[in-house]
Order: C-alpha cells, then sequence, then structure tokens
C-alpha cells in the first residue's frame, strides 16, 4: 500500500527577476546577481521592481496572452516547466488526477486598474468596459489558466493567502496527495504585483516602499540603511508526488516535505507578532519531529522594512537562538519581494543546497542592524559547508498569516 | 472609408484580437469563425474595438451582421462612411 504521508518535490518550474529555471536561478543565488531594475508605472512614477523576462510564448500562443492574465501566463509557463522537470509527460498524466494550487497575495488589481483606466478615457461610459474583466479577475484565475492551457481536469484553485501564499499553495498540493484526491500536484504561488501602481503607492503611503539609486541595492534586509519592500513579479510552481510514486518511477527527487505550519497572529493588519511567528516555527519543527539544532537553514522572510526585519529576528532567535550552527539566508536580497511567489521561489533557490553544500548568502548589507545579528547570517557571499540535510522556510503576509515548511535532502 | 477600408479597419482589429491567425488568406465571403480561431468573446472584441476606435455601435441583434468581412462591409459601410481608417493596428 503506498505510504500517502510522504510527500516529495519532483520538478520545479519557475520565473523570477534573476532567473527563468532553477539552474540560472540557483546560480545567479550563488554568484550575488540581483534581478531587480529600475521601472516605471503610470501614477507612481520612476520607482525600482523584480521584473520577470521569461518567454511568454513558449507555452501559450499570442492570442492566449492577450486573453489571459500576467499571473496566468506566470502560472502557465511554471506548469509546464515544472512537469518537464519532472520527467513527466502530460500524455502520459491522467489529467484528472492531477491538482493545480497556486498561492496568490492578491489577484484583480492590475485589470481593474486597467479596466478603470481604459474607462476613464470614455468618461465612464460603462458600455467600454472589457467583458474580460470578470473571467481576468476571478480568484481561481491563475489556476484555472494553467488547466485551460495544458487540458488539465483535476481540481484547480488558488490559495489567498497574502505574502505567505507560495508556502499555502504547497501544503495544499501535498496535504490533497496525503489525501489521495490526487497523483501528481503542481503547487507554489504567483505575483503579478508589479503591474498594480496600487500597492506600490499603498506601501509608500506606509512608508515601506524601497528606494535606492542603484535598484539592485533596494532590496536589503537586515542592513541599517534598508528602507522597504521592492515589489517583484514571479512564480515557482513545485511537481509535488507521492514519495512511493516517485521512487516506482525512478523519478529525481529534490527534496522531502517533512513538517509545516500555518497560524494567525490575530493581532494586526499589518504589523507581525514575533511571538506567533516562533510559535508558527515550533509547530513545524514538532511536526517534523525535529529540533531547532536539527535545522540547517532557515530561510527568512525578511522583506527589508524596518520593523519586520527585527520582529522577524527577535522570533529567529527565540526558536534558534540556542541553536548556533543553524545557517540563516534571505532570498529577497537579490530578488525583492515576490509576493505570492515568495515562499515556493525561496524554498526554490534553497534546494540546491542538498547537493552543493553551499549556502547562498543575504547581499546588500552593508553595515548590519544590531537587532537582526542572528548568529548563523550568512552574509555577502556563499557559505560552503559540510552538507546540507534540512530546510526551513519561513513565509508571513498581512493580517497575520504566518507559515513555515520544513524539507530535507531525500534518502 | 470606402468598402475596402471598412475591411481593412475589421482585418486591422481581428489583428489585435488574433495576433496568431493569417489573415491575407481570408475570403471575404466566407464566415470568419469558419477560416479562423475565433469565439464569442472574440466577437464581443471586435464589437468593443468598433466602439473604441471608430466610435460605432453595433446592438447585438446585429451581431449576425459581422459574420463575414463582406457582411462586415455592408453592414458597416453607410456607418462608417464618413470616418478615416486609422492608420496601422
Amino acid at each position: 500500500m503506498s505510504d500517502l504521508a510522504r510527500i516529495v518535490i519532483t520538478g520545479v518550474g519557475l520565473t523570477s527577476p534573476n532567473g527563468n529555471d532553477l539552474k540560472e536561478f540557483r546560480a545567479n543565488l550563488l554568484a550575488g546577481v540581483s534581478g531587480v531594475e529600475d521601472y516605471h508605472i503610470r501614477h507612481v512614477g520612476d520607482t525600482v521592481a523584480g521584473v520577470c523576462h521569461f518567454e511568454t510564448t513558449r507555452y501559450q500562443n499570442r492570442r492566449e496572452v492577450r486573453r489571459g492574465t500576467r499571473a496566468g501566463s506566470i502560472s502557465v509557463y511554471c506548469a509546464h516547466e515544472s512537469l518537464l522537470d519532472a520527467g513527466l509527460q502530460l500524455a502520459d498524466l491522467d489529467k484528472s488526477r492531477v491538482g493545480t494550487y497556486v498561492g496568490i497575495t492578491e489577484h484583480g488589481n492590475v485589470e481593474t486598474e486597467s479596466e478603470v483606466h481604459e474607462v476613464s478615457g470614455y468618461r465612464f461610459d460603462l458600455s467600454f468596459w472589457s467583458h474580460h474583466h470578470n473571467p481576468r479577475t476571478v480568484a481561481n484565475n491563475p489556476a484555472g489558466e494553467v488547466t485551460l492551457n495544458l487540458g488539465l481536469t483535476g481540481p484547480a484553485y488558488c490559495l489567498g493567502g497574502a505574502c505567505a501564499a507560495g508556502n499555502l499553495g504547497l501544503i495544499q498540493g501535498a496535504q490533497m496527495l496525503q489525501l489521495g484526491e490526487v497523483d501528481v500536484a503542481l503547487a507554489g504561488g504567483v505575483s503579478e504585483s508589479i503591474h498594480t501602481f496600487g500597492i506600490f503607492a499603498s506601501f509608500a503611503s506606509q512608508g515601506a516602499l524601497a528606494s535606492h539609486s542603484d535598484p539592485t541595492k533596494a532590496s536589503r534586509p537586515f542592513d541599517k540603511a534598508r528602507n522597504g519592500i521592492v515589489v517583484s513579479e514571479g512564480g515557482c510552481l513545485f511537481t509535488l508526488e507521492r514519495r512511493d510514486d516517485a521512487l516506482a518511477r525512478g523519478a529525481r527527487i529534490y527534496a522531502e516535505l517533512i513538517g509545516h505550519a500555518v497560524n494567525s497572529d490575530a493581532s494586526d493588519f499589518v504589523l507581525p507578532n514575533p511571538e506567533r511567528q516562533a510559535e508558527c516555527m515550533r509547530l513545524a519543527l514538532g511536526r517534523a519531529k525535529l529540533r531547532p539544532e536539527d535545522i540547517d537553514i532557515v530561510n527568512m522572510h525578511a522583506t527589508s522594512t524596518e520593523l519586520g526585519d527585527l520582529q522577524e529576528s527577535e522570533a529567529v532567535r527565540a526558536v534558534f537562538g540556542a541553536a548556533p550552527g543553524v545557517h540563516v539566508n534571505n532570498t529577497k536580497s537579490f530578488i525583492g519581494h515576490t509576493m505570492g511567489a515568495a515562499g515556493a521561489l525561496e524554498l526554490a533557490g534553497n534546494l540546491g543546497s542538498f547537493n552543493d553544500g553551499i549556502v547562498h548568502a543575504t547581499i546588500n548589507v552593508d553595515e548590519l542592524d544590531p537587532g537582526c545579528a542572528l548568529p548563523g547570517l550568512v552574509l555577502g557571499t556563499p557559505l560552503q559547508t559540510e552538507g546540507i540535510d534540512t530546510i526551513l522556510n519561513l513565509s508571513f503576509g498581512m493580517l497575520g498569516i504566518n507559515s513555515a515548511i520544513i524539507v530535507r535532502r531525500p534518502s | 472609408m470606402n468598402r475596402e477600408e471598412v475591411i481593412q479597419a475589421v482585418k486591422d482589429i481581428i489583428t489585435t484580437i488574433a495576433p496568431d491567425e493569417e489573415l491575407d488568406t481570408l475570403n471575404s465571403a466566407e464566415r470568419l469563425r469558419d477560416q479562423i480561431e475565433l469565439d464569442s468573446m472574440d466577437f464581443l472584441d471586435i464589437v468593443m474595438e468598433l466602439r473604441k476606435r471608430y466610435g460605432v455601435q453595433v446592438p447585438e441583434e446585429d451581431y449576425k451582421k459581422l459574420a463575414s468581412l463582406d457582411s462586415c462591409a455592408d453592414y458597416l459601410g453607410p456607418k462608417m462612411a464618413d470616418i478615416e481608417l486609422k492608420a496601422g493596428v
């Protein structure tokens, strides 16, 4: 009988501001290459953002790209790349047994803003409002576009989880495999947020939008001069399978998911709560039957905001303070905050450690904020270790959603 | 706009809506949907673009008159006679 509980990652499909597949992404993380660039968006003007440069027509024709959304295109690209990477052929799959679980921070803002902008040019005569508005803005749009493009007939929907959403997609996919509802899960998260001016403007109003004369230095978690978030787009969908199924077909296994947790602060719309964050980490550790000192890499959520980085550092210190061997890094320093994609992308960027034993660094820390000076922080240059066996990946979001995922090197 | 220009205006719009299609070989007497991939949402796009680009209103009961390029020219010709063709797509 199949061991339903053990879930593994067998494929990775991604687009990030600094790479359009796992190999390129990992290489740039190890080489210290940022993907943040100068960016212009209406009403906000000149700012910085993480922009993806994947080939949109690799898996969609131009009509499909036009009909759908950016989040849809990112999802379609990631889904194809993930299945290819997993060595799974669409023709050989029972398409009714493939589930698609896409985490999103938000969806619909891009299209709504565009339509309002367009109709404003016609004095708000709503006969000029697009019939595409509803299908583009429904919350399942990105997952739905994957099913339309790949002909998948299994369950497909999105999980709204603010900036924890990428982890939520992964957790949902794993759980559906554990329940036996699907045999393959495409799971992770996506973001098209750089195409909505509202997200930039809202962070700016909150005093939390990054600015820097050099865009590649704008995202600087833990640095004393950090001044806010770099908004980025991106996507990462993992191919998940039950371990027995993966072993039976001789699949390459990147990692096994051994623990996860999601909890809520119940304390504020935007301010994090270190106590609940620490609780989330401990919950994941408990489910993985691990102690803090058993974790080799903690990939922090830190978004380069003044308070957020301090509070998360406090939470990580509370859990891992007595485990100085734990290495700590941050991926947003390279790619900015990819919102709904962040949890999945940042986990993907660390998977290579299981093979090469290297912990990718956190870049752009010129002067470490003492409040963020965690003992195992890997700063500036990658760290070669004697081997990495476990990774804990953190993603938190507004309204106080916390998530933690633990993966281990495949046995 | 003369008849040829009306047809050109419609083809320019279709180029935007269905950019993967080859339009040079379209038979103007045949139904568009029998020659290229166009669904009901695409037809609504054509109606929308006629409204946006040329201020032409096509009521729902007349949608069927946009079936072929010839029928487009027959139906839109009088509505677009005094309008200039806009360049390009």
